[in-house]
């Protein structure tokens, strides 16, 4: 008999490993794991801002350590595209507590997996989703609904709480055992944990409460800042890792600062100068910083007396700031004693 | 001595998950033996090569450091 061909998304949390352990080895289908790649995991934006592991190194990525401890292969797919940014931006769903549109989102991510479940010629797409662990994407009715816009109806297994889900097709063909599927509710990991024991996985991440920049809520205000000041309502992908990065200070609506809080975060925002001011200090240490749009003489005196206060010349009467673009470069004298309620007015 | 190279993979100026997403489409391109010579700058790859070359069995040879890049050999073997 042919075998059963299940794709599966992996998070690398302790339930999708779990997932591909039951469906895998209990099941004993064939198994494709892929994981997505959205440019809002915080684990990835926090490497690229030089911060590191407990152990002092970067950490790695969590679905590729989880596919190591499987011993299975992990396919990235980067969805980190326009498309995906669209939805975000346009939630048919709405939005849940900050800037994450969990229904909307993971219905992309599904209509994705059904495609490469499709061209792949495989039978159901499995994920490590608990019936009633998260508020919004993990509802009986949600779910549905997920199962529903996704085209994936009866093709979607959550081998976690199948049995407190209707059956897929492979279930009821019998090609798959229902009865070897686990009923897991609720927002407790206990039943998890012991579950990872019988099935013989030692080592697996504790769980970390989510890995997704949208449910953050100062990435969620800088976020809505965007496209509150927009006359379109869409985000560029290049302003993804600006987001999670730096002090933000909106100075008007079509100008907004950006300045760096460490030497990682300067390096990202001089990568992403293209297309902005750069500005910092001229003869003092200090943070880099950008601009966005087109600046009035008094807000680039503002902007740089903000980016001057924040260097070692802060205390000084003057200090010299330069602003460099396509355009050419420019230099400011500033005072950099600015008062922190005015600072303070202006954070986003 | 370095490891001769059949194949490179220039994933410089690129962040993770990129140099990983391109180091397995070339594997899938080539076939069990052939070295890749991986090369990044970011330094995500010394934490995430390991771990792949674990879930694939593929072999890791090294990695070193030479300036800002990372020069990463991996033995592609046969899938099981």
């Amino acid at each position: 008999m042919k075998k059963v061909k299940a794709l599966g998304l992996l998070s690398g949390g302790l339930d999708s490993m779990l997932a591909l352990k039951i469906v895998r080895d209990v099941l004993g289908c064939e198994v494709r794991a892929i994981h997505f790649y959205t440019g809002f995991c915080i684990t990835e934006s926090q490497r690229r801002r030089g911060i590191p592991g407990k152990d002092g190194k970067p950490k790695a990525n969590e679905a590729l350590v989880a596919g190591a401890r499987l011993g299975v292969e992990v396919e990235m797919i980067d969805i980190s595209d326009q498309g995906y940014l669209d939805v975000i931006a346009n939630p048919k769903y709405g939005y849940g507590a900050n800037a994450n549109p969990c229904i909307d989102c993971r219905i992309d991510m599904f209509v994705r997996a059904r495609k490469i479940l499709d061209e792949w010629g495989g039978d159901f797409v499995f994920t490590g989703e608990v019936l009633g662990q998260r508020p919004k994407s993990q509802r009986r009715s949600t779910m549905w609904v997920i199962e529903r816009d996704s085209g994936l109806q009866g093709r979607l297994l959550r081998p976690l709480s199948a049995k407190l889900l209707p059956p897929t097709q492979a279930e009821l063909d019998g090609r798959i055992d229902r009865e070897k599927l686990y009923a897991i509710s609720g927002r407790s990991r206990k039943e998890q944990m012991a579950l990872a024991v019988e099935l013989g996985l030692e080592e697996y991440p504790q769980p970390a409460g989510g890995c997704c920049y949208l449910t953050d809520e100062a990435f969620a205000r800088r976020f809505f800042d965007i496209l509150d000041h927009r006359a379109e309502r869409r985000i560029e992908r290049d302003e993804i890792p600006l987001l999670a990065t730096g002090r933000h200070f909106r100075l008007s609506p079509k100008v907004k600062l950006v300045v760096g809080r460490s030497e990682g975060e300067n390096f990202q925002l001089q990568r992403h100068a293209e297309g902005r001011y750069l500005v910092q200090a001229r003869d003092v240490p200090g943070p880099v910083a950008l601009v966005e749009g087109e600046p009035t003489w008094e807000e680039m005196v503002l902007a740089s007396r903000i980016v001057a206060r924040y260097g070692k010349g802060k205390d000084r009467d003057e200090v010299a700031v330069v602003w460099e673009s396509d355009g050419g470069r420019d230099e400011l004298t500033v005072d950099p004693r600015i008062d922190e309620s005015t600072i303070e007015a202006l954070r986003i | 001595m370095r490891p001769r190279a059949d194949r490179i993979v220039d994933t410089s100026g690129t962040f993770c998950p990129v140099p990983i997403i391109e180091t397995a489409k070339a594997a899938r391109e080539e076939g069990p033996g052939r070295i890749l010579l991986v090369i990044a700058t970011d330094p995500g790859i010394e934490a995430d090569l390991p771990v792949w070359c674990q879930g694939t069995r593929n072999e890791l040879l090294g990695i070193e450091r030479e300036g800002g890049r990372y020069l990463c050999w991996v033995r592609l073997v046969e899938k099981r």
